[in-house]
């Protein structure tokens, strides 16, 4: 690049006398600029819409800041406590103080019972502890207050519980992505695994990965040869088969599932033919849904669309005299398929296989609905954690690192094959 | 003898030999059906090619043929089960026999009936009484304002974005495309987690515009998708030349761009317009029992009590989806048509 | 919050022409769908309709106070009234997500016994009303099984009555089940369950029939089961059990023995821009009266002591509804209520491990 203050006079200018150069790097500012302004709606749609509640949802797994909110005097006076016995009585009475006031406004989202939710997560079986001393408490009105609280229940005698309020006051914490990776406080405050009996995400999120690789490659494996014929037919017979790929690609995901479940249940179709035909005995039905059979099954029939369609653009650019060259050359049928024909497909494998991949791992309805218990997956624990245990953090913390999984297979994907290629039939 | 009219004759003696074991015409039909459709689609191969040349392409075709089947059954077989007299999923003996007894339209009545304070009513008061009530018709409704509000928008912010997107001097087009296509690539639950937690913040959730923005965003990669491809094969020197001409960016866009990519558009638009149509988590989330949209309905269907009127509503729904599909085939055509580019 | 304001305006704007149909004297009563919504429009929604000319939206939902935290939180109350579980209850009342509700609203029983005496012990609480008194039991199928079970352990016992069982998915009710049939009493299943050893024991239990539960999750679900041979037996709530032989004539059985009961209560979501009518609804519906009349269409007691006499018979046929009801003292010989504190603390710890012995 050359600097523009270099110019001499003997450069061409325009006709208001700037020098062409500047004027056109002036312009192609402006274009850029246009062009930039164009997709700028959009781009602060998506952002508003999209990336920002995902932000938010990133920074919520990270921050909770309930404690705090319930606890505002307490919280300031704890940090000094040296976590060795119980708090200092001047600190147990702010807490006694605000648990008091907080029962007093009951204000949504900063009440006993949400500290309580908080602390339950850590300690288990202390939730009751605090809704029902705080009960009491309303009638305590002088010190010392640490015996009071000793008085109403014993349980408060505990420093392990102490400890737990005081990482709970501060409103940044690990604790929510420790608990998605079955890990936990002791009683000493050290980072250690949960209990094995309890231990479920880390296990879940490999069950997840493991059935997402399973039914890739059986969609692979089914894609490959009926992109191939079609890629192969004339444009009138594959445009009609098409429409065998695109109408199940079209109708509801719900729909399909349902009719999987007509299918595959034990007074089913398959079941039914099995038995006309005599192959087993009107007892021995076989158990094909509300198992990983069934999930597998009908999520194969739900992405296969999504591994034809890229396979099935790429393929359709691969001239056939490649494989016919081959061959005449004296390679045999399966060698030029393996050194010829099958390289060209890569980029088709590859858009296909980490679309399919992707979408398998985010799926959590059809899992739910005809994968019985086999059906849990970590899509339907973050559900289930938004939606009926309200641990918002804890979903949080999940989905996040289920995106993390994602964002680096989405990185893959734009750097083998680029998303720009990414299109629909 | 050529070596298809030996595959025939072998098939043709397979059908027999299947029959008299099993004396049982469906099981045979089912046969020739299945083992029948690749040979049909069987072409004479080059000269030098072997019996085994011949087997191996069969074989091809057969698998692709239990694909095919694969992919479409659980789609034709909701369409019989809807008119299922029962309360089942199952066909009934008199079903198999063609019984008419067997079949009714009761499920279809039951889109209208569910919900309804009296479905007993006549005239005026059965009609406001199935808009205000029924729950299916009440979800229908939503699922069209929804999906229809969230298509405008989409397709209206998705295709000003694709305009500049495939413009030449786009600074950061790949890091801009990326950002605009996420909410394909992001898994849904963590989408709906997100703006779950942010709507229910600024009041949003819980209401139309919520599960309008929400579906929108869902829609947009699509509709960039479509669009730029759109314009990838587009002359941009006709710009220059309306703009020669001395027409104003509106105009151009109106007279000479719009008309070109109005199909792309279009394809777009449905894919987006599907995508809200068919989308159950974020409703999951976001929507309250105001805001039910059809595949809300069907999932509680599912879920609470499994009843056939899924299946009737689905059959309506395939239909719709098949013209829908005929729609964009057309409008496949006619972009073919206008780009000069003649099928092959 | 400007922007909040701006964004609920134009939300309004959109949705105007939906929203039409809402007019101000409505509200929506939110229950769990199925039969018992139906015993709840008749007995409440119609007659308070009826009287009132006010009118009712009824939703279905499946439990749980998700829905209640996030329109409470948002500020954006759209359910009116809602029926929940007793956990539920107070850890929504605890939460502040909840309007409290004075005893003095209620009106005195039929036999003019003041409210408070008059509704069952630790029916009323500080936010919500009980209604109803359910419970989940095991029922089978009498037609496949000629000599059918008669306890809590016959349930877990494969050998002697082989085939599929349903269980609902989730901790709660299944590990006291386990325990019962392991031969704890259902008075003492509590104390068991407080302890490590007494969890270890009720998964141990339950690990026994694990292969062959189908898991349920909707009340809906156990009847439609039993009655498509998927499983030989299956828990399920007594009511839905019942109707399905009342109303379809199936031949379910339930056994009585170590039922787990609880309440079922109204409660109001906080910050309710119908609260005055959603109270009235509230104190109507619990009249001696309607909860009487309600029990004639669905079998679960009635939390008023004075609806007890008035129990007759079911709406249309000549069944008896006192001996069906859970309440009735020769149901609760071996029985217990399910005890809210122990689920309060422990839900969330029990499910995980639930889910983990699940999925493993």
């Amino acid at each position: 690049m050359q600097d523009s203050s270099t110019t001499t006079p003997e450069t061409l200018v325009t006709a208001d006398g700037v020098p062409l150069k500047q004027k056109l790097i002036q312009s192609t500012r402006r274009a850029r600029w246009r062009a930039l302004l164009l997709t700028l709606p959009l781009v602060i749609f998506v952002l508003v819409s999209f990336i920002f509640p995902i932000g938010q949802m990133l920074l919520r797994s990270v921050n909770n800041d309930t404690a705090s909110n319930v606890l505002p005097n307490f919280t300031i006076a704890i940090q000094e406590w040296d976590e060795q016995g119980l708090p200092p009585e001047e600190t147990i009475e702010l807490f006694v103080k605000d648990m008091q006031v907080a029962r007093e406004k009951r204000e949504i989202g900063k009440t006993v019972g949400n500290l309580a939710t908080r602390i339950n997560y850590e300690i288990p079986g202390s939730r009751s502890l605090f809704t029902s001393s705080s009960r009491k408490l309303a009638k305590v009105t002088e010190g010392p207050y640490t015996e009071a609280l000793l008085d109403i229940n014993k349980k408060w005698d505990n420093p392990v519980l102490w400890r737990s309020l005081k990482r709970a006051t501060n409103d940044y914490t690990p604790y929510f992505y420790m608990a998605a990776l079955d890990l936990k406080y002791d009683d000493e405050g050290n980072i250690t695994e949960a209990d094995e009996l309890y231990q479920i995400y880390v296990s879940n999120f490999f069950k997840t990965l493991r059935l997402s690789a399973t039914i890739t490659f059986i969609c692979l494996l089914l894609a490959f040869p009926v992109s191939y014929l079609l890629s192969t037919l004339p444009l009138k017979t594959s445009n009609l088969l098409m429409i065998l790929v695109l109408l199940p690609f079209w109708t509801s995901l719900l729909v399909r599932t349902t009719a999987w479940i007509a299918i595959l249940q034990t007074e089913g179709i398959i079941n039914d033919i099995l038995v006309f035909i005599g192959l087993v005995g009107e007892d021995g039905r076989v158990q094909m849904i509300y198992n990983q059979t069934g999930t597998i099954i009908a999520m194969v029939h739900i992405l296969l669309p999504f591994m034809i369609l890229p396979l099935f653009s790429v393929m359709k650019t691969i001239p056939p005299s490649y494989m016919r060259a081959a061959s005449s050359m004296g390679a045999k049928t399966f060698t030029a398929f393996r050194r010829v024909y099958f390289p060209l497909t890569l980029p088709g494998i590859a858009a296909g296989t980490l679309l399919v991949f992707i979408l398998a791992i985010g799926y959590y309805i059809t899992p739910a609905l005809v994968g019985g218990e086999d059906g849990l997956l970590i899509s339907n624990l973050i559900a289930y954690h938004i939606q009926k245990s309200l641990n918002w953090s804890l979903g949080a913390a999940l989905g996040s690192l289920l995106l993390a999984i994602v964002l680096i297979l989405y990185w893959l994907y734009n750097k083998i094959v680029g998303i720009e290629k990414l299109s629909f039939g | 003898m050529t070596k298809l009219q030996t595959g025939y004759i072998i098939f043709a003696v397979l059908t027999v030999l299947v029959f008299i074991t099993t004396s049982s015409v469906s099981v045979t039909l089912g046969f020739l059906f299945l083992f029948g459709t690749p040979l049909f689609f069987m072409k004479a191969l080059p000269a030098y090619s072997t019996h085994l040349n011949y087997f191996n392409k069969y074989l091809f075709l057969l698998l692709c043929t239990f694909i095919f089947v694969f992919l479409i059954t659980p789609i034709l077989i909701i369409m019989p089960l809807s008119f299922n007299a029962e309360p089942y999923f199952t066909f009934t003996e008199g079903m198999l026999t063609f019984d008419s007894a067997a079949y009714s339209f009761r499920w279809y009545q039951d889109i209208f009936f569910n919900g309804m304070i009296d479905p007993a009513a006549t005239g005026a008061a059965w009609w406001s009484d199935m808009w205000e009530n029924a729950q299916w018709v009440r979800s229908t409704r939503n699922s069209f304002f929804i999906a229809i509000c969230a298509t405008l928008l989409a397709t209206g912010l998705g295709t000003l974005a694709a305009l500049g997107l495939s413009r030449a001097e786009m600074p950061y087009r790949a890091a801009i495309t990326s950002l605009l296509i996420s909410p394909m690539i992001v898994p849904l639950v963590i989408t709906a987690t997100g703006m779950f937690f942010f709507y229910s913040d600024v009041g949003l959730a819980k209401t139309y515009l919520g599960v309008i923005l929400a579906h929108t965003t869902l829609g947009i990669p699509f509709v960039i998708i479509t669009v730029t491809a759109t314009l990838s094969g587009f002359d941009r020197s006709l710009i220059r030349a309306a703009e020669n001409l001395g027409a104003d960016g509106w105009t151009t866009f109106r007279k000479v761009i719009m008309p070109l990519i109005l199909p792309g558009m279009i394809s777009g638009a449905l894919f987006a317009f599907i995508t809200s149509f068919d989308e159950v988590v974020a409703v999951l989330f976001i929507a309250d029992v105001e805001q039910r949209t059809i595949p809300r309905q069907m999932f509680s269907g599912i879920r609470e009590q499994i009843s056939p009127t899924i299946l009737a509503v689905a059959t309506v729904m395939v239909i719709l989806s098949i013209i829908l599909l005929g729609v964009l085939e057309l409008l496949r055509r006619r972009t073919e048509r206008l780009r000069g580019v003649t099928p092959a | 919050m400007k922007i909040k304001h701006f964004l609920a305006t134009s939300a309004l704007t959109a949705g105007l022409a939906l929203a039409a149909s809402a007019q101000a004297n409505e509200i929506t009563v939110v229950s769990w769908g199925g039969a018992y919504t139906k015993s709840q429009v008749e007995a409440y929604h119609k007659p308070w309709v009826e009287q009132t000319g006010n009118k009712i939206v009824s939703e279905d939902y499946n439990g749980g106070i998700a829905e209640i935290k996030a329109q409470v939180e948002a500020g954006n109350v759209t359910w009116d009234i809602v029926d929940v579980e007793l956990s539920d209850a107070i850890r929504a009342c605890d939460e502040g997500l909840l309007e409290t509700i004075d005893p003095g609203i209620l009106p005195a029983g039929a036999d003019g016994t003041p409210a408070e005496q008059d509704f069952i012990e630790g029916t009323l609480h500080e936010c919500a009303v009980a209604n109803i008194v359910w419970t989940t039991i095991f029922a089978y199928d009498s037609s496949k099984i000629a000599d059918g079970p008669t306890t809590m352990a016959d349930f877990f016992d494969l050998e002697k009555f082989p085939g599929k069982r349903g269980l609902r998915k989730g901790a709660k009710i299944n590990l006291e089940f386990a325990l019962i049939a392991d031969g704890v009493s259902a008075a003492d299943v509590y104390d068991v369950l407080d302890t490590p050893e007494g969890i270890d024991r009720a998964f141990a239990k339950l690990d026994t029939i694990k292969d062959q539960v189908v898991w349920w999750e909707a009340g809906a679900q156990p009847p439609q089961l039993l009655a498509d041979g998927e499983v030989a037996m299956t828990t399920a709530y007594n009511g839905r059990i019942f109707n399905a032989v009342a109303g379809e004539d199936k031949p379910f059985e339930i056994v009585w023995d170590g039922h787990i009961w609880d309440l079922d209560l109204w409660v109001i979501p906080k910050g309710t821009p119908n609260k005055e009518l959603a109270m009235d609804f509230l104190a109507f519906s619990t009249a001696t009266e309607q909860l009487a009349k309600q029990a004639s269409y669905i079998s679960y007691g009635p939390a008023r002591k004075s609806s007890a006499p008035l129990v007759g018979k079911f709406h249309n046929k000549d069944i008896d509804m006192g001996p069906q009801m859970p309440t009735a003292p020769e149901n609760l010989t071996n029985a217990t209520q399910n005890n809210f504190d122990f689920w309060a603390d422990n839900a969330d710890q029990l499910n995980e491990r639930f889910n983990a012995w699940l999925t493993n």
